[in-house]
C-alpha cells in the first residue's frame, strides 16, 4: 500500500495516511527518543550479559543469542545471564510505564508508585511471607504482589472522592506510604537473624539470582497490560486537561482512570515482586523521556523505554564498580534517583509550581 | 445586532427522525420536545445538597441561549446536567430525543461541546496542537490525524482569530488569547450545539466584548446553537436571541430578552432595583441599577416602584 506522508501545521508530528482513510500520527522527536532508548538498551543487555566472573566479548553474546555459540558460552548466556538481564529490562519497562500514568493520572511528577507506597505495600507484603512464614522466592513473589494489590486499592479507596484528583492522590499516597513503613520496620525487628537479612537484601531491589521463572510471569503480564494501556493512551492524553474538557470530548474519564490505575499497580506490583522495590526508577524514568521528548502527553512508550534502559545500565554500573552480586542494583538505582529527585524540587521551585 | 423577532427559529427535525426510526419501543427514545436539548423536570443535587427540583429547560435550536440569575441559582449546575457531567437525580436530560446518559460518550460528543470554567493546558503544548485536541471525538486507534481534521483544526484557528498562534505556546498567551484558543478547540470538534460556562469571566472587558462577538458570529453565520453562562445581565440581553432567568433552582423567565427584561423582572431575579432603558447601541434592553440613595429612599417610603423607559433613536 502506497503510503503518503504529510506535515501538520504545527510541524512536530507528521501524520502518516493510507489511501484506505487511516492515519496514524507519529511526533519525529518522540519517535528519535524511542529508537535511540532502543539501541542504548540492547547495547547495554548485550554488554551487561558478557558482564561477569567469565567475560565474554559483545561480538561472542551476540553470536550466542543468535543460537551460534559454543555449549560453554550458551549456558552461561541463556541460562544464567539473559534471564536476569530480560527481568531487568522488564521490571524497568515496567516501572517507566507505571510511573508514567501514575504521574499522568495525578497530574504531578510527585505522583509516582514509589512517593505514594506502592514499593513500601509490596515490600510490607514481601516481608509478612519471609518473616512470618520463611516462604520461598516464588511466595515471596505473590506475596509482593498482594500487598501491592492492596495497597493499591486502600489508596483508590481513600482517595476517592467523587474521582481522583492530584494533590489528594498524592498526601493520601505519603500517608499509607508512612504506614507501610512502619508495619515494613516493625516486622524487621520481630524477625530472627537469618530472616532480617534476606529482607534487607530483598528491600534494597536486585536482579542477582534472577532466573527464566521470574522472566515468565513478568513477560506475560506485559504482554496483556502494555497493549491494554497503549489502547488508552489517547483518553489519558485528554484526560490531562482536566476532568470536564475530557468528559466533554467524550472521553469516559472513570472507567478510563480506573482501568489505567489498576494496569499501574499491577505494573508496578508485578515488577516489585520480581526484583523488589528498585527505587526511583518510575519516579524518574517518566521525567527524563518527557525532557527528552519535549512533548505533552504521558509519554508512555518513551518513559517505558527509557525505564528499562536506566535499570540495566544502573545493573550494568553496579555490576561494574562493585563485582557482580556486590551491589544491589536498587542501591544505583536509589543513589541516581535521589540527586534527580532533589534536582525536581529545586527546579519546580524555582518555576513557582511547589 | 437586531432585536430579535421570534426566541426560537423551527427545528430540524431530520436528526430525530433517522434516530427514531431503528429505536425500539424504549421509553427513552420518545420523542418529548421539538428541540434538540432539553431538560425534563430535572432534580439536581451535588451530594445531598439538593440546587434544582423539577427543573424543565428547553433550548431552543438555532438560538444563541444565556442563562443568567445570581451566585450560586444554579445556572452552572444546569449547564453541567445539560452537558452530562452532571446526572440528574431525577428526570432526564435528551438530547435529539434520547437520555444523554445512555449515549455513546463519542457520540455526544460529536453533538454536543461544552467550554467548561476550569481547563488546564498542559505543560508546553503548543496552540495548533491544543486545537488539535478537539477533533478527539472524530479519531480512532488507526484514524488519527485525517486531512479533514487538518483543515478543521485550521479553520477553527482562522475563525477564532488564533490561527498565527499556531506554534506558540499555550502558557505564554494573555487571558483573552487563552480562551480564544480553548474555544477553537471546542470549534474543531464541531459540533451543532455548543454550551459555554462562564467564558467571559477573568477576562478584561475588552477580551469579553471580543469572546462574546466571536459567539454571536459564530451563531449567526456557522448557525450553531449556543447555550452560555453569563454573569453580566446587560452582556445577556445584549448578545442573547433566548434568555433563561434563574433564581433558586426555577426558572423565572425565559423568552427573548426584550420581551422578558424588565425592571421588575431584575429585581424578582437579582434582589436589585433598577431602571431598564434601550441599550444606544444595539436597542436591546440595557439595566441600570438605581443609585445608592434612590434605592435606599425607594425602601423608606415603600414607593412602588418605577420603570423608566427611554427611547434612545
Amino acid at each position: 500500500m502506497k503510503t503518503q506522508v504529510m506535515s501538520k501545521p504545527a510541524e512536530r508530528s507528521r501524520a502518516v495516511r493510507t489511501p484506505g482513510g487511516l492515519s496514524v500520527r507519529l511526533d519525529v522527536r518522540a519517535f528519535t527518543v524511542v529508537a535511540l532508548l532502543l539501541v542504548a538498551a540492547l547495547t547495554a543487555s548485550v554488554v551487561l550479559i558478557g558482564t561477569g566472573d567469565f567475560p565474554i566479548p559483545a561480538g561472542d553474546v551476540v553470536r550466542t543469542l543468535l543460537g551460534n555459540g559454543d555449549a560453554g558460552q550458551e549456558f552461561i548466556v541463556n541460562e544464567l545471564r539473559l534471564p536476569r538481564v530480560l527481568v531487568g529490562l522488564l521490571v524497568g519497562a515496567s516501572l517507566g510505564l507505571g510511573g508514567a500514568l501514575f504521574q499522568s493520572i495525578s497530574r504531578n511528577p510527585l505522583g509516582s508508585p514509589d512517593v505514594l507506597g506502592l514499593s513500601q505495600g509490596a515490600t510490607a507484603g514481601a516481608l509478612v511471607v519471609i518473616v512470618l512464614f520463611s516462604g520461598s522466592a516464588t511466595q515471596v513473589a505473590l506475596g509482593a504482589l498482594v500487598g501491592g494489590l492492596v495497597t493499591g486499592l486502600a489508596i483508590y479507596v481513600l482517595a476517592w472522592n467523587r474521582g481522583v484528583h492530584g494533590y489528594r492522590l498524592v498526601l493520601v499516597g505519603i500517608g499509607v506510604s508512612a504506614i507501610a513503613t512502619a508495619v515494613n520496620g516493625y516486622l524487621i525487628t520481630k524477625a530472627d537473624l537469618v530472616d532480617a537479612a534476606r529482607a534487607v537484601v530483598w528491600m534494597t531491589g536486585s536482579l542477582n539470582g534472577r532466573d527464566w521463572t521470574q522472566v515468565r510471569p513478568l513477560l506475560l503480564m506485559c504482554l496483556i497490560l502494555v497493549p491494554l494501556v497503549l489502547a488508552n493512551a489517547r483518553g489519558l492524553r485528554m484526560m490531562e486537561m482536566g476532568d470536564d474538557v475530557s468528559y466533554a470530548l467524550g472521553v469516559r474519564v472513570e472507567s478510563v482512570r480506573l482501568l489505567l490505575m489498576v494496569s499501574a499497580v499491577l505494573l508496578t506490583a508485578g515488577a516489585t515482586a520480581a526484583a523488589g522495590p528498585v527505587s526511583f526508577v518510575a519516579l524518574t524514568a517518566p521525567q527524563l523521556a518527557r525532557r527528552l521528548t519535549r512533548s505533552p502527553g504521558p509519554n508512555l512508550v518513551p518513559a517505558m523505554c527509557m525505564g528499562a534502559t536506566l535499570l540495566i545500565v544502573a545493573d550494568w554500573a553496579s555490576q561494574r564498580a562493585f563485582g557482580a552480586d556486590q551491589l544491589p542494583v536498587g542501591v544505583v538505582t536509589g543513589v541516581l534517583g535521589g540527586v534527580y529527585l532533589l534536582w525536581l524540587l529545586v527546579t519546580e521551585r524555582k518555576a513557582g509550581r511547589i | 445586532m437586531s432585536r430579535p423577532a421570534a426566541s426560537a427559529s423551527r427545528p430540524d427535525t431530520s436528526a430525530s427522525a433517522n434516530e427514531n426510526s431503528d429505536a425500539s419501543a424504549n421509553e427513552n427514545n420518545k420523542r418529548s420536545t421539538v428541540n434538540r436539548l432539553s431538560a425534563e423536570n430535572v432534580t439536581l443535587a451535588y451530594d445531598q445538597r439538593v440546587i434544582a427540583e423539577q427543573l424543565s429547560v428547553e433550548i431552543p435550536d438555532n438560538s444563541f441561549t444565556v442563562i443568567v440569575g445570581p451566585n450560586a441559582c444554579g445556572k452552572s449546575t444546569l449547564l453541567r446536567a445539560l452537558s452530562r457531567m452532571l446526572k440528574p437525580s431525577q428526570g432526564r436530560v435528551l438530547l435529539d430525543g434520547q437520555v444523554i446518559q445512555s449515549m455513546p460518550a463519542k457520540k455526544v460528543a460529536r453533538t454536543l461541546g461544552l467550554l467548561p470554567q476550569s481547563s488546564i493546558a498542559p505543560d508546553g503544548i503548543t496552540v495548533g496542537d491544543l486545537v488539535g485536541r478537539g477533533r478527539y471525538p472524530h479519531q480512532g486507534l488507526l484514524r488519527q490525524w485525517s486531512t479533514e481534521d487538518e483543515r478543521i483544526v485550521r479553520e477553527s484557528m482562522e475563525s477564532t482569530g488564533v490561527a498565527e498562534l499556531a506554534d506558540r505556546y499555550v502558557d505564554e498567551l494573555s487571558g483573552g488569547q487563552r480562551q480564544r484558543v480553548w474555544i477553537a478547540m471546542a470549534l474543531a470538534q464541531q459540533t451543532p450545539l455548543l454550551l459555554l460556562d462562564e467564558p467571559t469571566t477573568f477576562l478584561d472587558i475588552q477580551h469579553q466584548i471580543d469572546v462574546l462577538d466571536l459567539c454571536a458570529e459564530l451563531h449567526e453565520e456557522q448557525g450553531r446553537t449556543l447555550v452560555a453562562v453569563l454573569h453580566d445581565l446587560n452582556h445577556a440581553a445584549r448578545y442573547a436571541t433566548h434568555l433563561i432567568a434563574l433564581r433558586g433552582g426555577t426558572v423565572i423567565a425565559e423568552g427573548a430578552p426584550a420581551e422578558i427584561v424588565t425592571a421588575e423582572l431584575v429585581e424578582e431575579v437579582f434582589g436589585l432595583r433598577c431602571q431598564v432603558i434601550d441599550d444606544p447601541e444595539t436597542g436591546t434592553p440595557l439595566v441600570v441599577p438605581a443609585a445608592r440613595r434612590a434605592r435606599a429612599s425607594a425602601v423608606d417610603a415603600e414607593k412602588p416602584r418605577e420603570t423608566v423607559s427611554t427611547e434612545v433613536s
